[in-house]
């Protein structure tokens, strides 16, 4: 068990930068998962980590030890790989004691440390088959065991759950969790999943373009992004975003977007006072939606229905906003009709806004 | 009816092509046979049909065994076969590997460049080849074809091999080296083991070229006792323009044995090894 450290850590492929400057601490025991969209740099950073790929710049700390130019057999790490990478000839119980053979650990400790793992993983009955021989899942819990019985100081773990179909990934990313928590080993997940990312990280780190751009716990991710990427990213439907005009009065501050007046919250009046635009985001389940234009209200919008995603547990509302579409999560059972109008009530306190230039939050 | 119209279209498309292409096949090595088992008093006589045996001997076998050099040319065949086809075949496993796995300056280059190396014709290439093996002082020795056969082995079989190597997952081996392996070691446990048919035909091919090779044996190692078969066969058995087909024909025979139960045991794998690729899975 160990903490892990990025410091300063460049990749560069053929003048393309991949990583770029990521410093990032991984406290010992910690479930860390680095997510962001494909080609944003997570898996190259996670390949840095276990020596597959040598660093432009920049150390890797794993422990106290500095392993930048350690070869990865040397890590003491172990990887689950995105398609399990079980070796094709070998059966379940070699794939898994094939690391500790070359450790030269003692045939019975193999033995016993192979045998309990595959106890804890629910494939004892599994161990003189084949990978060919396995299904999905059971290959998914194969690659699980072999990182498991080396008993490493970090486990990295490339989108191990992506090959799995939807109910048994839900399973598994229960288990899994339960599993971290359990062994209490230093994880390193890489997901292109939000979901994944929320539910199963102490702490996430989102990256785009090689960039950190923000490493917080899920709810501090989703409550107050550090800047536009985060806010549209994380989240499912995304943040709604729309520029808005800033218009201070006496004692108060109004964001105008066409013939929508909003009251900023007084808490940030100053704030956005130093802005003449700013980009606003809420999120759609802070719109409160409901069909027919109800008694006026204070703060109360109405804005006609384009679409209706009925998802069961909950409704997407499509709604033609000042500056584009707006979507709210309605209640289910409630009926929206396309073309009408739907009244809307935002939750102003969880109002966001950014600055249109750099795109960081302004709160 | 369905299952007898079924079988006679498929005796009409299948069964009687592949017959007719069988006995195409086979007929030289029947000849063969035939002329190898035939006294020599009937082998010329016209008045009775020569694809029937009619009186069976062994006596040319006795003769390439007691009159030739036959078993000496057997044993430099093997010798020459064995040691160019390891050879051929350790460089080949290494070069396919570099080149079907690592990304490096000049890399394709050099892949295309070695694929061009094959497209050579070795009678063009003998010339300055007997130049390097007379400076090198190695005529008439074992290493003058151990060394020069390599030079259309290596081509194919690496280039063979280099597909081979691609259609392995990265994945495996880098798991490997997380596991605790070195590239040496992943690439022996590993990748070979997978790699096996694609080994295994690159074996077959540099075996029944180097078993087979006429010109550099006869240029390079074509006299006194260190003849191939193919060498030994032609200069010994024909004088000038006397043919002794019995034992000519029996040594044929007897030369393409090896070749033959070669291809018999690694069918299986030759077939797989050359279309390793061509669909998933």
């Amino acid at each position: 068990m160990a903490q892990v450290i990025y410091d300063h850590v460049t990749k560069r492929f053929d003048g393309v930068i991949a990583v770029n400057d990521l410093n990032l601490e991984v406290k010992d025991g910690e479930f860390l998962v680095l997510v962001g969209p494909s080609g944003c740099g997570k898996t190259t950073a996670l390949r840095c980590l276990a020596g597959l790929e040598e660093v432009t710049s920049g150390d890797i700390i794993i422990g106290d030890r500095v392993v930048t130019y350690v070869p990865p057999k040397d890590r003491d790490i172990a990887m689950v790989f995105q398609n399990y990478a079980l070796y094709p000839h070998m059966t379940v119980y070699e794939n898994m004691a094939f690391g500790l053979k070359l450790r030269k650990v003692p045939k019975q400790e193999i033995d016993r440390r192979v045998k309990e793992v595959a106890e804890m993983l629910g494939i004892q009955d599994l161990l003189n088959r084949k990978p060919r021989q396995l299904s999905g899942g059971q290959r998914q819990r194969v690659a699980l065991g072999r990182a498991i019985v080396r008993e490493p100081q970090v486990f990295l773990m490339d989108e191990p759950l992506s090959n799995l179909d939807a109910k048994l990934r839900v399973q598994t990313r229960g288990e899994l969790i339960k599993l971290q928590r359990r062994l209490g080993v230093t994880t390193i997940y890489v997901t292109h999943d939000q979901v994944e990312a929320m539910t199963m990280g102490h702490r996430i780190a989102v990256m785009n373009q090689g960039v950190l751009q923000q490493l917080d716990t899920p709810e501090n991710l989703y409550d107050h992004p550090a800047n536009l990427f985060v806010a549209t990213f994380i989240g499912s439907p995304a943040m709604n975003i729309f520029p808005a005009r800033v218009v201070p009065g006496e004692g108060t501050v109004r964001l105008v977007a066409g013939d929508v007046t909003l009251e900023a919250p007084a808490e940030h009046r100053n704030r956005l006072a130093e802005y003449r635009e700013v980009l606003v985001g809420i999120r759609p389940e802070d719109l409160l939606v409901q069909p027919g234009s109800v008694a006026t209200e204070d703060r109360q919008l109405r804005l006609p229905v384009e679409i209706v995603e009925p998802l069961g547990s909950e409704t997407l509302v499509h709604l033609r906003g000042p500056n584009g579409t707006l979507v709210a999560k309605a209640e289910p059972h409630v009926h929206f009709s396309v073309g009408e109008l739907a009244s809307v009530r935002l939750r102003i306190e969880h109002l966001h806004a950014f600055d249109p230039q750099t795109e960081l939050a302004l709160f | 009816m369905v299952g007898s119209n079924r079988l006679s279209s498929r005796l009409l498309f299948l069964y009687i092509p592949l017959l007719l292409f069988t006995i195409f096949l086979l007929f030289p090595f029947y000849w063969m046979l035939i002329i190898s088992l035939k006294p020599n008093s009937l082998l010329l006589n016209m008045r009775i049909n020569p694809l029937i045996l009619t009186q069976f001997t062994l006596e040319h076998y006795r003769y390439l065994f007691t009159n030739t050099d036959f078993p000496r040319w057997a044993l430099n065949t093997a010798i020459v076969t064995f040691g160019a086809t390891f050879l051929a075949l350790t460089s080949s496993i290494l070069m396919g590997y570099a080149l079907g796995r690592f990304r490096f300056r000049g890399g394709n280059l050099a892949g295309t460049l070695v694929f061009l190396a094959y497209l050579i014709p070795p009678t063009l290439l003998f010339i300055p080849l007997s130049q390097v093996v007379a400076r090198f002082g190695l005529y008439n020795t074992y290493w003058a074809l151990i060394l020069t056969y390599p030079t259309f082995l290596i081509p194919f079989a690496s280039w063979l091999l280099m597909g081979y190597f691609r259609t392995i997952p990265r994945e495996l081996e880098e798991c490997a080296m997380i596991d605790g392996a070195s590239r040496v070691q992943a690439m022996w446990r590993i990748i070979l083991p997978l790699a096996l048919p694609g080994v295994l035909s690159a074996f077959i091919f540099s075996f029944t070229l180097s078993w087979n090779e006429f010109l550099y044996a006869l240029v390079f190692m074509g006299s006194g006792q260190m003849k191939t078969i193919p060498v030994g066969t032609v200069s010994d058995l024909i004088r000038a323009d006397v043919f002794q087909w019995g034992p000519l024909m029996a040594a044929a025979m007897l030369g393409s044995v090896p070749v033959a139960v070669a291809y018999m045991f690694f069918v299986d794998q030759y077939v797989s090894g050359l279309t390793a690729g061509a669909v998933k899975g």
